[in-house]
């Protein structure tokens, strides 16, 4: 974990987590060392956005916690109970969605939600199996079998089926993977409602516009370790770099001497000029610039600040050495 | 005890047996039918009767355990191995269900689908021969004891394969050979004494003449150590299920 966000880290109160994760680690067979003793609490009612490229442990950690696979280290508690002495208690409470499409192709969509019902151990209710059918547009389908129906319909069919025993933490494992643009948007508000309704979130993403528009609360993973969990807009304005870039009224060929120590970037055609400053600073610096760029005679058509996205910031992370990120 | 989990599971074993119902139960009982045309009718004319009963009658109880040993382990072994194949095993494995109440659903589905097809097997028997049962409440606990057992033994195997081939070569390779040599077609008293001893070793020897032993009132062995024979299988097939899901062998690691 880097020093600089240990204080942003598990700082929750245990009644305040849905899940508390204490120490996890998974070491593979054969020596990969999937996780390396996670520590994370999980808010009731976020919504909570892992980030980390493939193969960084966010499915490993979310199979940890809903009971798929078994960790090597570390304790897990969900709503209360622990996942491993208590585990019926727990895993009622959760529910997921994978990142596979992973369905009984010869059932039908109602068939199958009647069966992830039961085997989360709630008795038959018709009733809201047709609220969440309806919910996620497929009632008018529930009749058919599973593999008649397209890929974002499939998705929707495993979410359902996570959703059929009323769980009050949901994992979306990648839900946007292999998603078109309209089923995405649906998604997101279909997410919304659930938290409104006071269900908890935990989704990966490969999409930091996801993270960005949903979550309350981003984790990044990266080679198994938590480099950090940080509220979305803390995170922005903690890591985010401001950019102001100005429009040159005639072309430069290189960034003059008198210029040289400041954080700019000329453009290859040596129109644009790209100073990057820090946010969070009361001193930017841009007063100073702008006076010695009319000292140097260069002049400007235009200028317009930029903020950094989530996914200058999440490239920045994942990249910088452990040393560099604490 | 998740008896909804239960229930969830069993209900949707048997429809998937009677979505498959031509491979299910009709296969079986048109090759049986096939052997009692073959042994029955045809080579059993010529045969002399073994300890009282016409050859026809006394393949009866054999041709129902071959049937029923394979059928058992390869409902049970197709029935946990699909989840695993095809993904869907996660959902198993992330619900708030015990072992005991996962084995309950899959073995107790396989295993009534056996039970189904020994009684439709036994059904069919009566258009060929004519047969009488000496014991029948011994006849149908022994068919759903073997049933459980067999379907126990076939969802280890169906947890342990990692693909199809390994779910076929047990069925094929191991229990095919022993329930033809363990008694199926004879008794084993036919055979030279060297290989009467030999043939003890052959757990399914146990099965069919205690199958037979409900028929008959005679079998090979005593009917006391059949049922404990196939007892103890029973609690050693339970031992290694408890044992897979304990470490999570195959499944969560």
């Amino acid at each position: 974990m880097s020093a600089a966000f240990e204080s942003s880290v598990p700082t929750v109160s245990a009644s305040d987590a849905i899940v508390s994760v204490r120490g996890v680690g998974k070491t593979y067979k054969g020596g990969f060392e999937a996780l390396k003793r996670i520590d994370l609490d999980i808010r009731r009612g976020e919504i909570l956005a892992l980030l980390g490229p493939n193969g960084a442990g966010k499915t490993t950690l979310i199979s940890i916690i809903c009971g798929i696979v078994n960790a090597s280290e570390g304790s897990i508690v969900a709503d209360g109970h622990d996942i491993v002495r208590d585990y019926r208690a727990a895993r009622a409470a959760i529910g997921l969605v994978p990142q596979e499409l992973h369905t009984d192709a010869f059932e039908s969509v109602l068939s199958t939600l009647r069966f992830s019902r039961g085997l989360f151990g709630k008795p038959p209710n018709a009733e809201y199996l047709e609220r969440i059918l309806r919910d996620l547009s497929l009632w008018e389908k529930r009749n058919s079998k599973i593999m008649t129906l397209s890929g974002g319909m499939k998705r929707r069919v495993m979410i359902a089926k996570a959703l059929s025993h009323e769980p009050k933490v949901l994992f979306l494992d990648e839900p946007s993977a292999g998603v078109d643009v309209e089923l995405r948007h649906d998604m997101w508000q279909m997410v919304r409602r659930l938290r409104e309704s006071g269900t908890t979130i935990i989704l990966t993403t490969h999409y930091i516009e996801e993270a960005e528009e949903m979550a309350d609360r981003i984790g990044v993973i990266n080679k198994g370790e938590l480099i950090l969990v940080e509220e979305k807009h803390v995170l922005m304005r903690k890591l985010g770099k401001k950019q102001l870039t100005l429009s040159l009224q005639q072309p430069m060929p290189r960034i003059p001497e008198a210029l040289s120590g400041l954080p700019l970037e000329l453009s290859d055609d040596g129109l644009t000029l790209v100073y990057t400053f820090d946010a969070q600073s009361d001193e930017t610096g841009i007063a100073s610039l702008l006076r010695r760029l009319g000292e140097q005679g260069i002049d400007f058509k235009d200028l317009r600040s930029s903020e950094s996205s989530l996914e200058e910031i999440f490239v920045n992370l994942v990249r910088k050495p452990k040393e560099e990120r604490a | 005890m998740n008896i909804h989990g239960i229930r969830a599971i069993y209900r949707f074993e048997m429809a998937r047996t009677f979505r498959t119902l031509m491979q299910s139960i009709a296969s079986p009982v048109l090759s049986t039918s096939l052997y009692f045309i073959v042994f029955g009718a045809a080579i059993g004319s010529r045969m002399g009767e073994i300890d009282g009963t016409s050859y026809g009658a006394f393949i009866i109880p054999g041709l129902i355990m071959l049937s029923l040993l394979g059928e058992s382990i390869s409902n049970a072994s197709f029935g946990i191995y699909m989840p695993k194949w095809a993904g869907t095993i996660y959902e198993l494995l992330s619900a708030p269900v015990s072992w005991v109440e996962v084995v309950i659903g899959y073995v107790g589905a396989a295993a009534t689908k056996s039970v189904m097809l020994g009684l439709l097997i036994l059904v069919t028997a009566r258009f060929f021969v004519a047969y009488e049962i000496a014991h029948p409440i011994w006849m149908f606990g022994f068919l759903v004891l073997t049933s459980v057992t067999f379907s126990l033994f076939g969802f280890i195997i169906g947890l342990w394969a990692d693909d199809f081939q390994k779910l076929q070569v047990v069925p094929l390779m191991v229990i095919t050979p022993l329930t033809f040599l363990g008694g199926a077609f004879y008794s084993i008293s036919m055979l030279p004494p060297l290989w009467q001893k030999i043939t003890l070793f052959n757990p399914v020897v146990y099965l069919i003449s205690g199958f037979r032993w409900s028929f008959y009132g005679h079998a090979d062995v005593h009917i006391a150590v059949s049922t404990g024979m196939t007892l103890g299988f029973l609690v050693f097939c339970l031992g290694i299920v408890w044992w897979i899901f304990r470490s999570g062998w195959k499944l969560r690691n």
